[in-house]
């Protein structure tokens, strides 16, 4: 049980050494069947977890290379426990309805090396090493999609990996000067995020390490104006690399930004809520506009996904409880959701070979499972309460409230718009007459594909209606976070909004 | 009358000397065995310079003697231990690389392993002393012998590559005798520790001739360490010679001259000479900019990797900017860990060395050349794009820890902006590192047959370039060790 995180991170890895090894013909049952072991373990972490506990458990820490300060330390605790859950799910549903045929192996052991990056993100304590899981979980994205995209996969992919590594790269200055401050501060080099944590940074430095933060995550998020990789990422990517951009590679950035930016930047991030506040009401609204106006029905799913990271990136800058909370809750809905949403588009487009919405029309009446869960997916990702993405968006909103309530509404007027593509998108390919010829013999879904998105369903349903178990340690975790932030403030502008904005929390 | 003047033997020190006598010794072994008898084999010969390296290794390592040595022109501190170290790994990784499976004209001749081992000999002069004439005689010992072995390979392209060298370098050693000789005519030394003792007395007056003797010395190492604008040889250079050469160039003369600029600039720097520090700053930066920027448009990857070894030369040129131990630390583990990255890079052009250009007209290693690598020579393919992501600097790849050390060095003497152009020129650099690996794993091959590109591998290359990707992939567990080593020698000969 101590050593769970290092299983966790390596089991994929060496999975996937050993999955060269495997022919083609029985790759596929070997993916999932070790994609199922790591979900496995990853509840068994969950099932370990003290959710009483909000600081770190699971911590494992060694020397490796000492001179600087940087060592193999892990840990997890409730903001990282469900994203890591989540990545090990979404992998599992992603390759249970994979369809790939052509090269199945290289794909298989790339997703397998991607799991171990993802996993490795999320419960890294050591900021180089979270760096080099970063980093490194460009390469087999970067495979995937240009190996198995649509026609524009290689720009699509080089794209994507430049824009990442560019912000990462400028990020790591800021890694490198915080580790420098570090050392002034102590006499010691560390690159541990709890001793960051607690580090006190000057008001003026905090705002430039803010700033080379900000890069790295940003475009990770993808934040208004760095977003324009995504539509093509998602655009060219294959059904399973759409999922796991969309499910967990995204939610890296909103993750760095709720455990770097907040925690050991408080001064310079309430300094930033406003102009940030203002990129992600542009990003919310300006992206659903574009959706609106899309005809490939992936680029829609593309685009609603940038609005509603938008809504994450708002309840994450809330510098509440029920911001911070709602933000990760909807991180884990948006996860799932939206690689559901992939994972349907890809149905279709195994069928069909097209994505474009004047192609459907009338699918309603051929494919009613499909269109069944279909709706209920959009319903989630509208945010209809009952469905997991109402809790997330609604606590992330009424947190962003207490700050400001004018920029709350403007925000909520993307829940209408999304409500208008989505629903707009759903009548032209569900409803109304067969038009199509070609519609008229499609198959309902199969065995596969239902075994990989009924789990999906029953997740939006369960955790929409009783979302406390999720909630609680997170929770948990970002209660203690705020205090911490509100002890280390050092602006009398900082202090005063983190408590302002909590107190009706702490009336109760 | 004239006193004798006697010296004793032991305050000689000849210890000192040993590690270049072993190499000489084993240059002149190598020739006398031609004469007894001709026409043996390429593998003797690359095993017994295997064997004498070894014994100059083991020199190197087990020396333990003071550092000064004959007449004091020697000097073996802690710099100078690690350079050679690294001089000699290199050395000892490249000359396996001749025994492919084709027959090269170069590696019939014995000559050509004596001029090899010469050429190292003059390289470990030029970083064991502090005599600016002893160090000339290293780099034009060095130099001459590498021109020939370029010229060797018997193709034109290398016999234009040999001159252009040749008259390049020998502009180089003409402006480094300038140099030398001004350092001269102001101190009257012609040691570096003498001449910065006698300046800094002087408080540096006169300064225009502090100042013109430092352009000549910037001009010449700037063209030994290819740096902008001095670098335009390189990539003919490196075209011309073979692949194995080239790597092997990219690498060990510029250590050298790294030793020799931390030697002379280090103290100018200190000195608050504010122009020697700006100038150097200046090159730093724009070498590793623009030949960033010129390594994106080339068609050719052997090119391509010529660029990018100038623009890691920049980036290391930087430590020498900076000025500081651990800066120095950095360099000495950047170029360990580029050594073998970079080594093998060029091993992997070298195996698929073809004899006719089947890929293009103008070049030998075209990005086409490499199209569907992934579906014709799987782990051809993934070792190629591991060496390539190690460059780029992607964690935890062997070149990241260097670039993560240098930046470090650069943030902690408060170069901040300095760390911001080497990421900057890092996320420029990925692009063309990419793109091969775009054209190995992306594009569909254009011929089936797999047997083109392993035209000239054999067993020891393979283990060469087998031996290089565990390190690159491995360095995350050696570098501690290896940072501790090299800071405690760095701080000991007080750079």
């Amino acid at each position: 049980m101590d050593s769970i995180l290092t299983l966790l991170i390596f089991f994929p890895f060496l999975a996937g050494m050993f999955g060269f090894l495997i022919d083609q013909k029985s790759i596929r049952a070997y993916g999932i069947t070790v994609a199922a072991i790591e979900f496995v373990l990853s509840l068994v972490l969950w099932l370990g977890f003290d959710t009483n506990n909000p600081g770190f458990q699971f911590v494992e820490k060694l020397p490796l290379i000492p001179q600087y300060g940087i060592n193999y330390f892990l840990g997890v605790d409730g903001i990282s426990l469900f994203l890591v859950i989540l990545s090990t799910f979404m992998t599992l549903v992603a390759l249970i309805g994979l369809t790939i045929e052509k090269d199945i192996k290289n794909l298989i052991v790339s997703i397998l090396f991607l799991e171990m990056t993802m996993v490795g993100v999320f419960v890294s304590l050591d900021v180089i090493i979270f760096y080099v899981f970063w980093e490194l979980s460009l390469v087999p994205m970067l495979y995937i999609i240009g190996a198995w995209g649509g026609k524009l996969r290689i720009y699509a992919a080089i794209k994507f990996f430049l824009y990442t590594f560019a912000g990462s790269l400028l990020m790591l200055v800021g890694i490198l000067y915080m580790a420098y401050l570090y050392y002034q501060a102590t006499g010691n080099w560390s690159f541990s995020i709890p001793d960051w944590q607690l580090l006190v940074v000057p008001y003026h430095l905090q705002l430039w390490l803010f700033a080379a933060f900000f890069i790295g995550f940003a475009i990770k998020v993808p934040m208004f104006p760095f977003h324009t990789w995504l539509p093509y990422a998602h655009g060219q990517a294959p059904t399973i690399g759409s999922v796991i951009l969309a499910a967990v590679l995204l939610k890296m950035g909103t993750y760095g930004f709720v455990r770097f930016s907040l925690p050991m930047f408080p001064d310079a991030s309430v300094y930033f809520i406003t102009p940030i506040a203002v990129l992600s009401i542009i990003m919310v609204i300006y992206t659903a506009m574009i959706a609106y106006a899309q005809e490939d029905m992936k680029q829609v799913i593309a685009y609603s996904s940038i609005s509603h990271m938008g809504i994450i990136m708002i309840g994450t800058f809330a510098m509440n409880a029920e911001g911070i909370t709602g933000s990760i809750f909807l991180m884990i809905s948006h996860g799932v959701v939206s690689g559901a949403l992939f994972m349907l588009v890809g149905n279709i487009y195994d069928r069909r070979h097209t994505k474009l919405m004047s192609e459907f029309g009338g699918l309603a009446s051929v494919m009613p499972k499909y269109a069944t869960i279909f709706g209920i997916m959009l319903m989630a990702s509208v945010g209809l309460p009952l469905t997991i993405g109402f809790v997330g968006e609604f606590l992330s909103l009424m947190g962003f409230y207490k700050v400001s309530p004018m920029m709350t509404f403007l925000a909520g007027t993307g829940i209408i718009l999304g409500a208008v593509y989505m629903l707009s998108l759903y009548k032209k390919s569900f409803f109304g007459e067969l038009t199509n010829e070609k519609n008229k013999n499609l198959k309902d879904l199969n065995g596969m594909e239902l075994a990989s998105l009924v789990p999906l369903v029953l997740l939006v349903a369960y955790l929409g209606i009783y979302p406390k178990p999720v909630l609680k340690p997170i929770d948990n975790t970002v209660k203690s976070m705020i205090q911490l932030m509100e002890k280390k403030s050092i602006t009398k502008d900082a202090k005063q909004l983190i408590s302002k904005v909590n107190s009706i929390e702490e009336a109760k | 009358m004239l006193e004798p003047i006697s010296v004793s033997l032991a305050s000689l020190n000849l210890a000192t000397l040993a590690p270049m006598l072993i190499l000489i010794a084993g240059g002149l072994i190598i020739l006398c065995i031609d004469l007894i008898k001709e026409n043996l084999s390429k593998q003797l010969y690359v095993m017994l310079s295997i064997l004498f390296l070894m014994l100059d290794l083991g020199a190197v390592i087990g020396y333990q003697g003071s550092a000064r040595g004959f007449f004091d022109v020697m000097l073996v501190d802690g710099i100078s231990l690690i350079s050679q170290a690294i001089i000699l790994f290199a050395s000892m990784l490249f000359i396996p690389l001749a025994l492919t499976s084709k027959r090269f004209h170069e590696y019939s001749f014995p000559e050509y392993f004596a001029l090899f081992l010469f050429m190292i000999s003059g390289f470990q002069f030029m970083v064991s002393s502090d005599n600016l004439i002893l160090i000339f005689i290293g780099l034009e010992l060095g130099s001459l012998a590498l021109y020939a072995m370029i010229a060797m390979h018997n193709r034109p392209r290398s016999f234009e590559a040999a001159i252009k060298y040749f008259t390049m370098g020998a502009m180089a050693a003409g402006f480094y005798a300038m140099g030398a000789l001004i350092l001269y005519a102001l101190t009257g030394s012609v040691e570096i520790a003498k001449i910065a003792e006698v300046l800094e007395a002087r408080n540096y007056e006169p300064i225009v001739g502090v100042l013109a003797a430092v352009s000549f010395l910037i001009a010449s190492l700037g063209f030994k360490l290819s740096q902008v604008p001095f670098h335009t040889w390189t990539p003919d250079v490196y075209e011309g010679a073979s692949a194995a050469l080239a790597g092997y160039m990219s690498v060990v003369p510029k250590i050298a001259g790294f030793v020799v600029a931390i030697r002379l600039f280090e103290f100018l720097i200190h000195a608050d000479i504010v122009w020697v520090q700006h100038v150097l700053y200046a090159i730093a930066v724009l070498t590793m900019t623009l030949a960033n920027i010129m390594a994106l448009v080339q068609q050719d990857v052997k090119r391509m990797l010529a660029y990018s070894s100038i623009s890691h030369a920049g980036f290391v040129m930087s430590a020498i900017v900076i000025g500081t131990t651990q800066a120095n630390a950095g360099l000495f583990l950047y170029w360990i860990l580029f050594l073998f990255t970079n080594l093998g890079a060029f091993a992997m052009l070298w195996v698929s060395r073809h004899k006719s250009k089947i890929w293009h007209d103008r070049f030998d290693h075209p990005y086409t050349k490499f199209s569907g690598m992934i579906s014709i020579m799987p782990i051809g393919a993934v070792v190629m794009a591991l060496f390539m992501l190690s460059l780029a600097g992607v964690p935890p790849f062997s070149l990241f820890w260097g670039k993560l050390y240098l930046m470090g060095a650069a943030i902690n003497s408060g170069f901040i902006w300095l760390a911001v152009i080497m990421a900057i020129n890092s996320a420029i650099s990925v692009y063309y590192y990419l793109k091969l690996i775009v054209y190995m794993f992306l594009h569909d091959p254009i011929t089936n047959e797999g047997t083109i590109y392993v035209k000239n591998a054999s067993m020891s290359l393979k283990t060469i370039i087998g031996f290089s990707t565990v390190v690159t992939i491995l360095a995350t567990f050696f570098v501690n060790p290896l940072l501790e080593m090299i800071t405690a020698y760095v701080k000991a000969s007080g750079f």
